[in-house]
């Protein structure tokens, strides 16, 4: 029994999901807005007071056994300051939480985000050797894409850059699609063994 | 009023129900006595070999399922299954484990699977609470989070197993750069090309989704990975012959449905 009703209530959860997709039936509606809306956000908040209160023990303790200390009074010093001052000041435009967002939260995740032009940078140097014939014609065909996107003189750039849009909507696209098939039928298939209690990892794989 | 059903998905409840019905017969074959095989993913192979290096160097194992998707998402449940494979072997190792994770759902059920696995184990002394955590649900605060940690912890081992979308070559970079072996896999095809540069091993496709099957063996699961063969032999049909009528019939639209 209780392995059951746990796979019976997912039994049940998935199908009515599954049957409420080809219906536009006003029930059929309310209840995809209930379980989406309503009950993930319920479930969702309460589960973000346990993730917060996880961060801030395991940050504590990393500051009071001394390990990281500088990045972890950072991280709770964030996680207090933010919600303080929303309180205190309200989160419209000219509040200190606005200020702090623009001018703290928003450039930090922009650096870290203009990493990634450097980190793109030396992962094709490493990917675009030369050292096997298909690494070659990747080679050749990234190079083809480069520099059809580049300013040249119309008579040279118009043949590359269809050139290169060639490569991406045919070869390109083409392997594209075998793997999203693989994919689609990937997440259908792994669905199903939950819904149908093939896959239980989630009850310990009783 | 809406109509009970509505007539726009027919032809989606069809091949839905077709594929059921393939998944079903695979599952129903298994208890007539058929055993299924699948090939070699060498990106599975790998796992073992990542938690013995991990044991090896004293180092800890870093498994990250991505900011990209929450608990709905297929790609997440199929990482969470091989998370279940992950913990069970690094509880019998005795190597730590570390899953930060950027949705507290995702974190919950996570503390979860890994406390099975290292009870499945035999060992659930082993087992840490504070090293399935959540960080942050901002994508560059989860991806700088992630990367100083593995900058400071230096782990001998990752795992990106999940939905990613721009920190993937972020912490797939960090990662190379401390010399870590790491397996990723991912649905998305722009993060895969990434993942196939910055990564010693990557699970092209359906083969994360195979991978709960694979490292398993279970023949139950194993199963709807040949019925997802079966639809791909239906859909490469349907597909020529398609092109067959395409090409005689330019006119017709009733296979863009």
């Amino acid at each position: 029994m209780p392995i059951r009703l746990p796979l019976f209530i997912c039994l049940v959860a998935g199908l009515v999901m599954f049957f409420q997709y080809f219906s536009n039936h006003p029930i059929a509606r309310l209840i995809y807005q209930t379980v989406t809306n309503d009950w993930w956000q319920v479930i969702f908040a309460f589960t973000l007071i346990v993730g917060v209160v996880s961060f801030f023990k395991i940050t504590l303790k990393k500051i009071i056994q001394k390990k990281d200390i500088f990045y972890s009074l950072l991280a709770l010093g964030g996680l207090l300051l933010m919600p303080l001052l929303a309180l205190y000041g309200g989160t419209e435009i000219e509040s200190p939480f606005q200020w702090a967002f623009e001018n703290l939260l928003a450039p930090m995740q922009a650096t870290v985000f203009s990493l990634l032009a450097f980190f793109v940078a030396s992962a094709s140097f490493r990917g675009f050797r030369a050292r096997s014939v298909p690494a070659a014609i990747l080679l050749g065909a990234a190079l083809l894409v480069l520099i059809g996107r580049i300013p040249l003189p119309e008579s040279v750039a118009e043949s590359i850059s269809k050139l290169g849009f060639w490569i991406k909507d045919y070869p390109s696209m083409a392997a594209r699609r075998a793997i999203l098939i693989g994919i689609g039928l990937g997440s259908m298939t792994t669905a199903l063994r939950v819904i149908l209690g093939i896959e239980r990892t989630y009850l310990s794989g009783k | 009023m809406g109509n009970l059903y509505d007539l726009s998905t027919l032809p989606t409840i069809i091949i839905s129900l077709i594929s059921i019905l393939v998944v079903l017969y695979a599952y129903i074959s298994v208890g007539a006595g058929k055993h299924f095989k699948i090939r070699e993913i060498p990106g599975l192979k790998a796992v073992e070999e990542a938690i013995g290096r991990a044991t090896e160097m004293g180092a800890p194992i870093l498994y990250t399922p991505g900011w990209g998707g929450d608990i709905q998402r297929p790609t997440t449940i199929a990482s969470l299954n091989i998370l279940s494979t992950v913990a069970e072997k690094t509880a019998r190792y005795d190597c730590r484990l570390i899953f930060p994770t950027h949705d507290p759902v995702i974190m919950a059920v996570a503390q979860e699977v890994v406390k099975e696995g290292y009870t499945r184990a035999g060992f659930p002394d082993r087992y840490n609470p504070n090293d399935i955590f959540y960080i942050s649900s901002s994508q560059f605060g989860y991806a700088a989070a992630v990367d100083g940690f593995i900058s400071r912890s230096r782990p001998a081992s990752i795992f990106l197993l999940g939905t990613f979308e721009a920190e993937s070559l972020i912490l797939a970079e960090t990662g190379n750069s401390i010399g870590a072996i790491q397996i990723a896999g991912t649905d998305s095809t722009i993060q895969l090309a990434f993942f196939i540069v910055a990564c010693d091993y990557t699970l092209i496709g359906e083969e994360l989704f195979a991978a709960s099957g694979y490292l398993s063996q279970n023949q139950s699961i194993l199963s709807s990975v040949k019925a997802q063969d079966l639809l791909k032999v239906l859909i490469a049909i349907f597909v020529i012959v398609a092109i067959i009528w395409a090409t005689i019939d330019p006119s017709s639209t009733w296979w863009r449905y």
